[in-house]
């Protein structure tokens, strides 16, 4: 499903990401881990189109499509879901008005009828109750006075209506109560499918537990150095980084 | 600057459409101001005796007048010298008794701005009445609203032909003494709306006047009066468009409004006059009083403004609430881009018992532009129970520009309710490129952050007219994504 080989990326002309390979089957859950500042992030924006990101070099495939050259917008209605670190606020937009806008921008692209406002709303709320969300969050304005764990909740809420085909998911259990990281972990775990392939930046095996990754990718300066299967997590979450940092470069 | 910031940009500088220059002969005085040019005019209106010694006498004021200093806007001193103060389409004798007698030209100037004045063509339910440069040049379904008992004119015909209410009214809201422009106004005023609703009637359609400034280096001073009379009701809209030029030009209004007992006036304005190119040049200085007086117990004047247009706005639509139990309410978009200014906002007075005012105001900046909120809201000693809600948004794109909010209470009476609300966001490139990662073009995005800001002020717009404003800010919801 995606395919990235030697990509580079500069940010102001400084070095991010220094050649990363990467290939992610449909069905395959791979876990990203490393550093603060290694690059995770930086891969998910440019992933998903993002402005202000030199590629230098590399390419990206994605369903055998070149996705460096689709606008960010056409990545999202072509399934690449990006659930931000960080999600923003959009004061005096309700949550129901952007899912209901998003969700008719990505069919509309697959070339079916906009839904109609009764089907939307009954998505919606069964959604929504899988999520343990009030249904008072629809009507609030995206993220506006949302928490941290509650902003999290509300991006899985959004994957969750646009049913992508690429997840990229960037430490979304960062900030998440215990509770609510399993409830979230139940969200994605009932999106799994065999058509579908998730990534998953974190720095916790916590989430590990719940979904288990078929592949763990250990990022550090702009380079993955490390990849393996579900037990690379356990190690690290054992003996942290400094082990890697010797330069050693995955298989 | 990133790829997003220049999306945004290119969204919001939409070209101005309504840019267009009519080619007519016209009749149009020499630059120039003094007390010949009002016996002038005065007289090529045909206009009675009183009406010369009403213009004379405020012009004798404004002379002692200097221009206000204020506002928060910047300004080059205006040469009142440099400009013309007549201009019309050239007219056949008396001027025009049926649209065949109106200038081609005219018609299809209107029709290019999406207002036909043909009879077949005409909005259904919506009487208007053009003004072109300094005259009126139609009124449609004037005969329908007389068979009701509304007199819907150009005030130059009123004051021929309704001495009597022009007389109990003009200048009652707005004296001529009330402001430099208003003084200004009242001294070279050339054509505007008139509007009497008779005792109970409710105006069987939207009334609505369609301002177009086509001549160079003239002004149009506008002036417009409305009276509801006891128990009636009055949905009235206003839109202004003109030519894109490369100096200022001058609008300068005075528009009074009167609710007796139990009536309702509904004034509502799309105003998008040219706000000059993006280095700031040209546009139109857009300064306006407008007022309303409640004077009638239960009395209510709702103003509603979309303000997209002039390079610089100078703007207070107020309510004076007289009639106990009156209402006042003022609901504002102001959109400012590139090096438009705009100065508006209201006054709420509260003088009778139990009177309620509610302000909301929506201000959004792009560019290099500055809006600025300035609202009073007094409340006297007599105005018991007064209530006041205000809401004060701005929006910001982008980090150039600038929003500002100048709330000023006065209150004399303890009993007295008053709330304030403010709010400053910004459309930032993360919320940009938020949506498009959700599937949305950036227009589409722009769009739906701006409509969700003004949407509380959108819902006051008659239909037709929150299509316009939506569209005017480059904004239809249905906007295609792709
Ligand atoms: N706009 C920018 N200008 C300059 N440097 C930047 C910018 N954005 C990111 N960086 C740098 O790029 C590097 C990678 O950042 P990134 O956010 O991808 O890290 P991360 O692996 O996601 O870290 P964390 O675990 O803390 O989330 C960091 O050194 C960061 O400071
Ligand atoms: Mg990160």
């Amino acid at each position: 499903m995606l395919s990235i080989k030697n990509l580079t990326v500069n940010i102001n002309e400084k070095v991010i990401l220094n050649g990363i390979n990467l290939e992610v089957n449909a069905g395959e859950i791979h876990a990203i881990m490393g550093p603060n500042g290694s690059g995770k992030s930086t891969l998910s924006h440019v992933l998903s189109g993002k402005p202000g990101y030199q590629i230098t070099g590399g390419t990206i495939q994605y369903k055998g499509k070149n996705l460096v050259d689709m606008a960010p917008e056409i990545r999202a209605r072509e399934g690449v879901f990006l659930a931000f670190q960080y999600p923003v606020e959009i004061p005096g937009v309700s949550n129901v008005y952007l899912l209901k806008a998003a969700l008719n921008a990505v069919r509309k692209h697959q070339g079916l009828d906009e839904v109609d406002a009764m089907d939307f709303l009954s998505l919606v709320k069964a959604k929504i109750k899988t999520l343990d969300m009030d249904e008072k969050f629809l009507y609030r304005a995206v993220n506006e006075g949302f928490s941290g764990g509650e902003k999290k909740r509300n991006e899985i809420l959004q994957m969750a209506i646009l049913e992508p085909a690429l997840c990229i998911l960037d430490e979304t259990d960062s900030g998440l109560d215990i509770d609510a990281l399993k409830v979230v972990a139940e969200g994605i775990n009932a999106l799994r499918s065999s058509e579908r392939a998730f990534i998953m930046v974190t720095h916790y095996q916590r989430l590990l537990d719940y979904i288990k990754p078929d592949y763990v990718h250990v990022l550090a300066h702009g380079q993955i150095v490390k990849s393996g299967g579900a037990d690379l997590a356990l190690a690290l979450e054992k003996e942290g980084y400094g082990w890697l940092e010797q330069g050693q470069v995955s298989a | 600057m990133s790829d997003s910031t220049q999306e945004i940009n290119q969204i919001i500088n939409q070209e101005y459409k309504q840019g267009f220059v009519t080619v007519l002969e016209t009749d149009t005085f020499a630059p120039g101001l003094n007390e010949a040019v009002i016996h002038q005019l005065s007289a090529i209106k045909n206009e009675p005796d009183f009406m010369l010694a009403y213009r004379l006498h405020a012009f004798r004021h404004w002379q002692t007048l200097t221009p206000p200093t204020w506002a928060q806007v910047t300004i080059d001193a205006i040469d009142y010298q440099a400009i013309s103060y007549y201009s019309a389409p050239k007219r056949k004798e008396d001027g025009p008794k049926s649209l065949a007698d109106i200038d081609p030209e005219v018609l299809a100037a209107y029709k290019k701005l999406g207002i036909p004045l043909d009879e077949q063509e005409r909005l259904a339910g919506i009487a208007i009445d053009a003004v072109f440069d300094s005259v009126s040049v139609a009124t449609t379904f004037k005969g329908k609203l007389k068979e009701v008992g509304v007199i819907f004119c150009p005030i130059s015909e009123a004051l021929r032909d309704y001495p009597e209410l022009i007389k109990t009214y003009l200048g009652s809201v707005v004296p001529h003494t009330d402001n430099f422009f208003a003084a200004l106004n009242a001294a070279v005023f050339t054509d505007g709306s008139f509007v009497y609703i008779p005792k109970g009637v409710r105006c069987p359609m939207e009334l609505s006047t369609y301002f177009r400034i086509n001549a160079a280096n003239t002004g149009q001073f506008e002036r417009t009066l409305i009276i509801a009379d006891e128990g009636s009701h009055v949905s009235y809209l206003e839109g202004c468009t003109a030519p894109m030029r490369d100096e200022n030009q001058l609008h300068a209004a005075v528009v009074e409004l009167i609710a007796l007992r139990d009536a309702t006036i509904k004034y509502s304005t799309v105003q998008n006059w040219y706000p000059g190119d993006k280095q700031g040049k040209g546009g139109i200085y857009n300064f306006v009083t407008k007022r309303a007086e409640c004077r009638g117990d239960n009395s209510k004047v709702s103003w509603t403004q979309v303000e997209t247009g002039s390079a610089i706005t100078w703007k207070y639509p107020s309510c004076v609430l007289l009639g106990n139990n009156s209402v006042g309410e003022f609901y504002s978009v102001a959109v400012t881009n590139n090096y438009q200014q705009a100065d508006t906002g209201t006054k709420m007075i509260h003088i009778g018992k139990n009177t309620r005012s509610t302000i909301v105001s929506k201000g959004i900046s792009a560019g290099h532009a500055q809006n600025t909120y300035r609202g009073l809201v007094k409340v006297l000693k007599s105005a018991e129970n007064a209530r006041n809600y205000t809401q004060c948004d701005s929006l910001l794109v982008g980090d150039q520009c600038g929003a500002h909010t100048f709330p000023y209470l006065e209150v004399k009476q303890p009993s007295a309710q008053i709330e304030h609300e403010a709010t400053t966001a910004k459309i930032g490139e993360e919320q940009l490129f938020f949506c498009q990662q959700r599937g949305l073009s950036a227009e589409d995005a722009v769009s739906m952050i701006v409509n969700g800001f003004c949407k509380e002020v959108f819902k006051e717009l008659p239909m037709e007219f929150a299509v316009e404003a939506q569209a005017l800010l480059g904004l239809s919801l249905e906007g295609s994504v792709g």
